[in-house]
């Protein structure tokens, strides 16, 4: 039994495949904190971050400012890369694939084609089967991580509602991603057919979730959380890692609220160490309720 | 009896070296606390970043009673992250500077040592007591710079050492866990068995 998938070396694309959802197995239990400048990278760093994403603003300030929002400065991009060690990630428009080209030219370790920036496609994702870079993507629901991972992403994240402070919609889309996964898994084999005729995914790769009860790729949550105990929750639902854009920065103490976000999503099921990382952090940051931002300005719904 | 093998679940791909554990005999549990320790016979210390499982190690000594628990006995399998933390000495210690680790291994390793994620590789590999080639996946690698007299080189790639094997310790900079082929893990577990 162990010695299957010996006979004949992986092709060269296989091999890009395994590297790249195999970075985002080691990123697992850990979390990737949104970073504007190399001094904060080095924080995060500093703090026990896997992995730093590199923007001009975290999604807070992006919401606060308005216009439309592009790719970072590759100055900005670069400088960041050389300050620290573990992986850099960056994030390019939706289907603004001249963008992610230019992000793989400059080396990032990871690609976040997000819905934080402004789409650049209203229609099309990038094809990312095109790049050897891996790309991680956003997603609401099962369809649309299905379809980000047809077109080549080697990780997902739940998406939750970015620059809000608020971890209801982070909730939202874990808890529709992990029913809508178990429903699938319920289904009789000839059902499937049908259940990728909704999920608007490949009827192949339906099957596959249906039959492993997960994604096939590593699913981290992003969007929304700002505090230990927040982490600690999305952990609990099933999450493999967290995202914290604004929370670590728009914070009163950041280093220490970083390190403390590091320990509560190990120690995820451990109240006591919750409890203990969560003293005297200062000010969360403020925070916006969902409820309160205008359909036209939710990030999330953005994404076909 | 299936021989007690533990993975260091502080950061990282642990639930694939459970699964190949498993797989291989072993019975296995997860580790994030220095009493999980006791009665342990090997223990695992996966891939993930090395800077962030020092860090998370350290406010429980993590890595000391790792290295305790070795020298009384406990068997260790290192890989990529791994192996950095029983390197030892890392030759570019920046990151990870004031931070204990683990040792047991007498190799200096240098981090990501290919380069970014678009230098990440796979290959076949030939190891030493395995009759066909191994799928190595590679992943932001540490390179193994030089290797200690003791310490018996299982494969070599690129004219680099990527697998080694130190008395009770096994450490490979590539990853194992992600592929199907769980012969290494199964060398782990006899060696296990055989301390």
């Amino acid at each position: 039994m162990s010695t299957e998938n010996t006979e004949s070396p992986v092709s060269a694309e296989q091999g890009a495949t395994t590297v790249n959802t195999g970075l985002a197995h080691m990123l697992k239990g850990g979390v990737i904190m949104d970073v504007v400048t190399p001094e904060q990278a080095k924080i995060a760093e500093e703090a026990g971050a896997v992995a730093v994403m590199a923007l001009e603003r975290v999604p807070a300030d992006i919401r606060a400012t308005g216009g439309v929002a592009r790719m970072s400065d590759p100055d900005l991009i670069s400088g960041i890369i050389e300050t620290v060690s573990i992986p850099v990630m960056a994030k390019a428009r939706i289907g603004h694939f001249v963008e992610a080209q230019v992000l793989e030219h400059l080396k990032v370790d990871y690609i976040d084609e997000s819905e934080v920036l402004s789409p650049a496609d209203y229609v099309h994702h990038i094809d990312k089967s095109k790049f050897s870079v891996p790309f991680v993507c956003g997603a609401t629901n099962l369809g649309e991580a299905l379809r980000r991972i047809t077109e080549g992403a080697s990780m997902i994240r739940s998406k939750g509602e970015a620059g809000t402070g608020d971890v209801s919609e982070a909730m939202k889309h874990i808890r529709t991603i992990t029913a809508e996964i178990a429903e699938l898994s319920s289904k009789a084999e000839d059902e499937l057919y049908v259940a990728a005729k909704d999920l608007q995914a490949p009827y192949d790769l339906v099957k596959q979730v249906a039959r492993d009860g997960r994604l096939p790729v590593v699913m981290f949550v992003a969007g929304g959380v700002a505090t230990p105990a927040d982490a600690a929750m999305m952990m609990q639902m099933g999450a493999d890692g967290v995202f914290v854009g604004s929370g670590i920065f728009k914070s009163g103490n950041p280093a220490a609220r970083a390190a403390a976000i590091v320990k509560a999503t190990t120690y995820y099921d451990d109240p006591a160490v919750i409890a203990e990382v969560s003293k005297g952090l200062g000010e969360a940051m403020v925070g916006l309720n969902v409820a309160d931002v205008p359909a036209p300005h939710r990030l999330a719904e953005r994404g076909w | 009896m299936s021989p007690q093998i533990g993975v260091l679940a502080l950061q990282g791909a642990v639930a694939e070296h459970v699964r190949a554990l498993t797989a291989s005999g072993a019975e296995v549990r997860t580790v994030r606390r220095p009493a999980e320790l006791d009665g342990l016979r090997g223990l695992v210390v996966p891939g993930g970043e090395s800077t962030a499982i020092a860090r998370l190690a350290a406010p429980v000594q993590m890595m000391e009673h790792i290295h305790r628990a070795h020298q009384d006995g406990l068997a260790l399998f290192g890989t990529c992250a791994g192996l950095i933390l029983m390197a030892r000495e890392v030759s570019d210690p920046a990151a990870l500077a004031g931070f204990p680790r683990i040792g047991g291994l007498d190799v200096v390793a240098r981090r990501n040592g290919y380069g970014s994620q678009l230098d990440s590789f796979t290959e076949q590999l030939d190891v030493t007591g395995l009759d066909e080639p191994l799928e190595a996946v590679f992943i932001r690698a540490p390179v193994i710079e030089e290797v200690g007299d003791g310490v018996e080189v299982l494969a070599e790639s690129r004219g680099l050492s990527v697998a080694v094997r130190e008395g009770r310790v096994l450490a490979t900079s590539f990853h194992p866990e992600l592929t199907p082929d769980h012969r290494l893990h199964q060398l782990f577990v006899d060696m296990v068995g055989a301390v």
